[in-house]
């Protein structure tokens, strides 16, 4: 079994780092990772994606065509990679920034304002966590003790931003229910 | 009866391949005698360039590496950076330092690495038979100024004295010559100097020295020294052009981030 | 110690401690700039030497200087940055010095860009430098292994007193994979106070040692390149590394491909398995020296009609493989040199219709 998720939005609102603590995540849990970035000039402001595959055998390509899964955090992201997602894959779709569909019936979108949640929990920035867990919640690629343990340990050298994450984590759960 | 000239230890019997009136010779003997008055041989590296030095190892009896054309300051920095023990000289010319290694040179003086240069000043390359230098000087003839080099085409002379002086971080930069007794004392005291900032740790330094070339000048070695006098010293005044309290600015002063 | 996740430029640089080497100089370049960046708060927790040089011809020659002063020492650039300092690499092969090299390709020719590439191959095993030189090259295809590989080119390094490259595609250095660093590959330094010019104190000796290349005389200039060819003839015997994969039973084609690509080409031949097409893979984990025997046995077997040289260049490591092959069966090239690497189902499309053509 091998799953992939693209996580993409634009630089800067953090989706190599959702990308990185889910494929922390099921390394913990004992499945084979990758984590691989677009990575180009653009530090801020351009486009952003990461892939993150995970699967109970050595991972051979790292170049999906199709994968299994989308966190889509703004319009363009949505527009490209929606038509090429797998059916039956978690397409989430980040409603503070977006305001179309995906225009798939044969995938489980969940539409998430990821920003308001996370400003109501005290701050907007945390809204790559809401995404994440959001996510995390209704795919269950990895159980959810696991992704606090992980955001934990990604603020570990922060540890002010710990709770304000932890919150953003359950409003994003709590969204995804 | 005692000898009271000799050679130096840090010098072999080999006779050098030098051309007759070149200064090279002398330039060697008075590294060759700091190193013995040091007493570091044992952990002196040598840097050779590619230039008419290139087998400066043949003559100065240490541990030698050998450059590729310009790259002696990089070399020097990578010895002294895994092995801060190790004495380490560079020893090089005015094509190898100021034109092809021009960027070595700048970064290894301003980073301030503690290891000395040997610049070899003759305003011409030698080995390769006499072509301009950045050094050459004005109307100065040579095999590829065959009609003196024009300062409006290709600039004038670099004073890399000077230049390495204008840096901030705190170095010893010298020019000297080796044309007569008085300057080669005056020579010595500068290498040595040299040598011993960087025993202590203080700082880069460069001891430029004004030397001849009598065969690429098409001069007869006296001629080449008078021509030092005449046409050399007073476009490239001797002196110290920095020392390593002259520098009155600090980070402090200079205002650093955070 | 347990797995970690880490980027294969970190990743490289972490194994390089591991492995016994403190000492780096480096110029930074996309993609590999993490390698500097995090050797920059690293080697000092280890009482490292970390200088970011001038320009990588510089950082070259102090590869040089600190080779030749007797510690073990690295770099890493990508493809630009190792054109300026293959004059180094040559001087460092002359001089015999060992030292190790992290090549994380980009494309192109010139400026290119700075998404993967392997167009570097014929530069790193036939023309890294001027004069007859050569360097041990070796190709990771995952985090893991370019840690390994890390580790074990700076013995190799020194066995051979000469320069060891690590040639990765700017995927090895970007990507995140779980990684560890096994004890068994961390060594001792070798004793190189015979020629190393550590100071005759230091070795306690009173004859001095010369790092040079240059012999004016043509019988030692001679003699000088004879040693280095024995040398590349006993990595030859010695260290050349390869991977087959799938090539137990009979396959109707062969591919030769490795780095990332040949991650590619697993999961296409998996695919292509599920639909009754048998392909068999052979992975060079060193490019210099070249797995010749193995290319040679696999295109040999029963049953296979055609190679495939599959690349993310324009045809280069397929010179390599037509050697090999002598004739004796097609030998195609495919691949893809502008960052995008081929997916799975170019593959598959690719081992298809080649086969439907023959």
């Amino acid at each position: 079994m091998q799953s992939e998720v693209m996580f993409a939005g634009f630089g800067g609102q953090g989706i190599l780092l959702i990308g990185k603590i889910l494929a922390h995540a099921a390394m913990e849990e004992g499945f084979e990772v990758a984590w691989i970035p677009s990575y180009g000039p653009e530090m801020r402001g351009g486009t952003a994606y990461c892939l993150v595959v995970i699967g109970d055998r050595p991972i051979g390509s790292p170049i999906i065509k199709n994968p299994s899964h989308l966190v889509a955090m703004n319009r363009p992201s949505l527009e490209k990679f929606a038509p090429v997602i797998k059916p039956g894959g978690v397409i989430l779709n980040n409603m503070s920034l977006i305001s179309i569909d995906s225009g798939r019936a044969d995938v489980d979108e969940l539409k998430v304002l990821t920003a308001e949640l996370a400003a109501d929990v005290g701050n907007a920035k945390a809204s790559n966590i809401v995404a994440l867990s959001a996510f995390v919640a209704r795919s269950k690629l990895v159980s959810l003790d696991t992704l606090k343990h992980c955001i934990e340990e990604e603020f570990a050298k922060r540890p002010k931003l710990i709770p304000l994450n932890l919150k953003a984590m359950d409003a994003g759960i709590q969204a995804a229910q | 009866m005692a000898k009271t000239f000799k050679k130096p230890d840090c010098m072999t019997d080999q006779k050098t391949h030098y051309c007759p009136g070149c200064t090279h010779g002398i330039i060697h003997r008075l590294v060759a005698e700091t190193i013995d008055e040091l007493g570091i041989r044992g952990r002196t590296v040598g840097i050779a360039p590619v230039g008419c030095a290139v087998l400066a190892y043949n003559y100065i009896d240490c541990d030698f590496q050998e450059a590729a054309h310009g790259r002696a300051p990089a070399m020097a920095t990578g010895i002294k950076r895994v092995r801060p023990d190790l004495m380490v000289f560079t020893y090089q010319g005015d094509g190898d330092l100021a034109s092809i290694g021009m960027g070595e040179i700048i970064h290894a003086a301003n980073r301030g690495e503690k290891f000395t240069t040997i610049f070899v000043n003759n305003a011409i390359y030698g080995m390769t038979g006499g072509q301009m230098a950045p050094t050459t000087m004005p109307n100065q003839r040579t095999t590829t100024t065959p009609f003196g080099r024009k300062s409006d085409e290709v600039g004038m002379p670099i004073r890399v004295a000077e230049l390495l002086g204008t840096l901030v971080t705190p170095g010893y930069i010298t020019r000297q010559t080796v044309i007569s007794p008085k300057y080669i004392q005056k020579a010595k005291r500068a290498i040595k100097q040299a040598f011993i900032y960087q025993m202590e740790k203080r700082c880069y330094s460069l001891v430029e020295v004004l030397s001849t070339c009598p065969t690429n000048w098409g001069m007869t070695p006296q001629d080449a020294l008078q021509w030092v006098q005449d046409v050399l010293m007073p476009y490239y005044p001797l002196g110290d052009v920095k020392v390593p309290d002259s520098e009155k600015v600090t980070e402090a002063a200079a205002g650093t981030a955070n | 110690m347990p797995k970690v996740l880490m980027k294969g430029n970190e990743a490289i640089a972490e194994a390089a401690i591991r492995a016994g080497c403190l000492n780096y100089f480096a110029y930074p370049i996309t993609p590999q700039s993490e390698v500097a960046e995090y050797l920059s708060w690293r080697m000092p927790e280890v009482n490292g030497v970390f200088l970011q040089g001038e320009s990588e011809v510089a950082v070259s020659y102090m590869i040089f200087g600190a080779a030749g002063a007797g510690v073990r020492v690295f770099t890493t650039s990508s493809s630009p940055g190792i054109s300026l300092m293959s004059e180094a690499i040559s001087y460092l092969c002359g001089a015999q010095l060992p030292a190790v090299f992290v090549n994380i390709m980009r494309g192109g020719p010139g400026l290119g860009g700075i998404l993967p590439s392997q167009a570097d191959y014929l530069q790193a095993t036939k023309g890294i430098g001027h004069g007859d030189c050569r360097l041990l090259v070796m190709a990771p295809a995952s985090v893991q292994e370019a840690a390994e590989m890390v580790m074990t080119a700076f013995p190799l390094a020194e066995k051979y007193r000469n320069p060891v490259m690590i040639l990765g595609d700017g995927l090895i250095g970007q990507m995140m994979e779980p990684v560890e660093f096994p004890d068994q590959l961390k060594s001792e330094a070798s004793n190189k106070d015979g020629w190393a010019t550590n100071g005759m104190d230091h070795r306690g000796s009173t004859t001095r040692n010369l790092v040079k290349s240059l012999f004016l005389d043509a019988e030692q200039l001679n003699d000088n390149n004879l040693i280095l060819r024995a040398k590349y003839e006993r990595m030859k015997k010695e260290d050349v590394r390869w991977e087959c994969w799938n090539t137990e039973e009979t396959y109707d084609a062969l591919i030769v491909s490795y780095g990332t690509m040949s991650r590619v080409c697993k999961t296409a031949i998996s695919m292509l398995k599920e639909e009754g097409i048998e392909v068999g893979l052979v992975r060079p984990q060193t490019l210099f020296p070249f797995p010749e025997q193995a290319v040679r046995q696999a295109a040999q077997k029963e049953g296979c009609r055609v190679v495939l040289s599959v690349e993310m260049s324009m045809g280069q490591m397929v010179e390599d493989v037509e050697r090999c092959v002598q004739g004796a069966l097609p030998v195609k090239w495919y691949g893809k040199c502008g960052g995008d690497v081929p997916t799975p189902e170019e593959i598959i499309d690719l081992v298809k219709t080649t086969l439907s053509s023959l």
